[in-house]
């Protein structure tokens, strides 16, 4: 072992983290300069950690405690756009609030990372888990990553500085309220000295605010020139994969952990795939796979890393061919032509290349309804049975 | 794979207990999970914790439905709810006080020795005692400097204190 390998290795340590310390770390890994928040369950406990490692001095950042969070997004646009190194978090009726100024963040080109531990949305008022705000934010122009496991949350933010200054777009790191956010588990964290290596500054962008080249950003465009830069912002994000793709693989050569952006389990011989996304859903399905396999069912899954933009080519690879599959949301697309809002994502990535695996649409863990592998044995028993092309509202008291 | 499931009220310190336990277990090197089953903790009402300790990476994250032991930190709950529900066959209970339950049973007196010990009857400290004593799923010591995450300086040494007390007088029934 070499001098440096060793010393990399000692700067390695484990903590037990929840999903909300291990965004924190992360941040404070990247050396962000502005941080600026209001607090919202069960986002809240990643701001109080920011705000220890300020006051205490391990990071040299300005905490800013805005008034709302459409104010806090609206003042890491700003940092941005004046060049600093920019981290936020909300969730819920936070990352509501926020919504004007996420498309703003987008067509301004702006490199902000994100953390969004994923709640419901009021009414009837509700703290617990589901993904009911992150899918409102499918149409800002945000990456969006949806991570399953702590270490996962603390390696994407971490990945999302790179991707964001490299694509000019912003990014979210979402994962499970509660089932994660408040979920303790071990993450091991870099030698932060390594991650500031891997993160350099890049100060040479373009839409940069400094004295010595002053621009204005953020005009009136006309309509001869709108569509145009909003096409810009379609490009970028349909591009950002392959940049997504980039920084997970140099993250892994450096740090020694990356995740794809699909994860697949048993996938080789599967007759019937359930695609899910965040930690609990997966954790589930991964386990209702092993169950599923002994009761006779040829089962697998899969999970998506990446939501915006959708990795239409990776999911339909592994669902052609299959006999079924199912996606289990935890949202619900209100009035749309299935219930799940990343099954229509799906279906539509499978149709646009004429593939015609058929699907189900399960809804489940709504609220925080307790979702259990059990559940999941049961929507691989269903796809099984022939249960097609339809909704399913699991877990639901009728 | 071990699964344990907290039973308390909020206030009691249930939630704390499955992280400080967590965090000696990876500490060790293992693989744990901790989790509440509410997030915001409201005083008195019912508290689910749950944990897992693996030599293996944890990917399920239902909660724990069929435990291999339940630590009951308020013999009350016996009245509202069947906190053994699930009880692995050779499952093992800790309960606070003495509590006659058709399972193997820990017990320990740990409102009194927080009371004792503390001036408060937050026993969450003195069931992370027992839970080490009755079952070993850590070493006592990693369960000490587990806590060090968590408190420090008086509340550190006084829960640190009540740790190996409950230790030393949790008896099987």
């Amino acid at each position: 072992m070499t001098v440096a390998l060793e010393a990399r290795a000692k700067a390695k340590q484990t903590l037990a983290l929840t999903s909300n310390y291990a965004a924190a770390y992360a941040a404070k890994a990247a050396d962000v300069d502005v941080i600026a928040v209001y607090p919202i369950t069960p986002q809240t406990t990643i701001v109080e950690k920011i705000s220890e490692f300020v006051d205490e001095g391990e990071l040299r950042a300005q905490l800013i405690h805005v008034e709302s969070e459409h104010s806090a997004m609206s003042a890491v646009v700003g940092a941005a756009a004046a060049g600093a190194r920019t981290f936020t978090a909300t969730s819920s009726q936070g990352l509501e609030l926020m919504h004007e100024v996420l498309h703003i963040a987008s067509g301004l080109r702006l490199p902000i990372v994100m953390a969004v531990p994923a709640r419901a949305l009021s009414a009837p008022i509700s703290i617990h888990g589901d993904y009911s705000d992150v899918m409102n934010t499918r149409d800002t122009g945000w990456i969006t990553l949806i991570a399953a496991s702590a270490q996962e949350v603390y390696d994407s933010i971490i990945q999302a500085y790179r991707i964001a200054e490299s694509v000019l777009l912003p990014v979210m790191v979402a994962y499970d309220g509660f089932l994660m956010s408040h979920t303790t588990e071990a993450v091991e964290l870099n030698d932060e000295e390594e991650v500031r290596k891997w993160l350099p500054r890049r100060l040479d962008r373009p839409n940069l605010l400094t004295p010595e080249k002053p621009i204005t950003m953020g005009a009136f465009a006309m309509p001869d020139y709108y569509y145009e830069i909003k096409y810009q912002v379609q490009e970028a994000l349909l591009g950002s994969l392959d940049k997504v793709v980039e920084a997970d693989r140099e993250y892994g050569k450096a740090f020694g952990r990356s995740y794809g952006i699909v994860q697949s389990y048993r996938l080789e011989d599967a007759d019937y795939i359930v695609v899910a996304y965040g930690g609990a859903s997966w954790g589930n399905a991964r386990e209702a796979v092993d169950e599923a396999r002994r009761r006779g069912i040829k089962a697998g899954a899969l999970r998506l890393r990446v939501w915006r933009p959708y990795p239409a080519e990776e999911v339909a690879k592994a669902l052609a061919g299959v006999k079924a599959f199912a996606v289990v949301d935890r949202a619900i697309a209100f009035g749309a032509p299935a219930g799940g809002p990343v099954y229509i994502d799906t279906v539509t990535a499978l149709r646009m290349r004429g593939i015609d695996t058929p699907g189900l649409s399960v809804i489940h863990g709504i609220g925080q309804r307790s979702m259990f592998v059990e559940d999941f044995v049961k929507v691989f028993e269903m796809l099984k049975d022939g249960e097609r092309n339809k909704t399913v509202y699991m877990g639901l008291k009728l | 794979m071990i699964e344990i499931r907290f039973h308390g009220r909020g206030g009691q310190g249930m939630v704390t207990a499955s992280q400080v336990l967590a965090t000696a277990a990876i500490m060790e090197g293992k693989y744990a999970q901790a989790f509440p089953e509410f997030g915001p903790e409201r005083r008195g009402a019912p508290v689910k914790a749950y944990l897992r300790i693996a030599d293996q990476p944890i990917y399920k994250r239902e909660p724990v439905i069929t435990p291999d032991v339940v630590v009951v930190a308020d013999q009350s709950l016996f009245l509202s709810e069947n906190p053994l529900e699930g009880l692995r066959p050779n499952g093992v209970l800790v309960v606070n006080g003495a509590y006659k339950a058709p399972v193997k049973t820990y017990y320990v007196d740990a409102t009194s020795l927080a009371l004792k010990v503390l001036g408060k009857a937050i026993v969450n400290t003195a069931m992370i005692g027992a839970v080490v004593k009755a079952t070993g799923i850590v070493k006592l010591e990693t369960a000490l400097e587990a806590l060090a995450k968590y408190f420090s300086g008086r509340i550190y040494e006084l829960n640190a204190q009540l740790i190996k007390i409950a230790f030393d007088q949790t008896k099987e029934l």
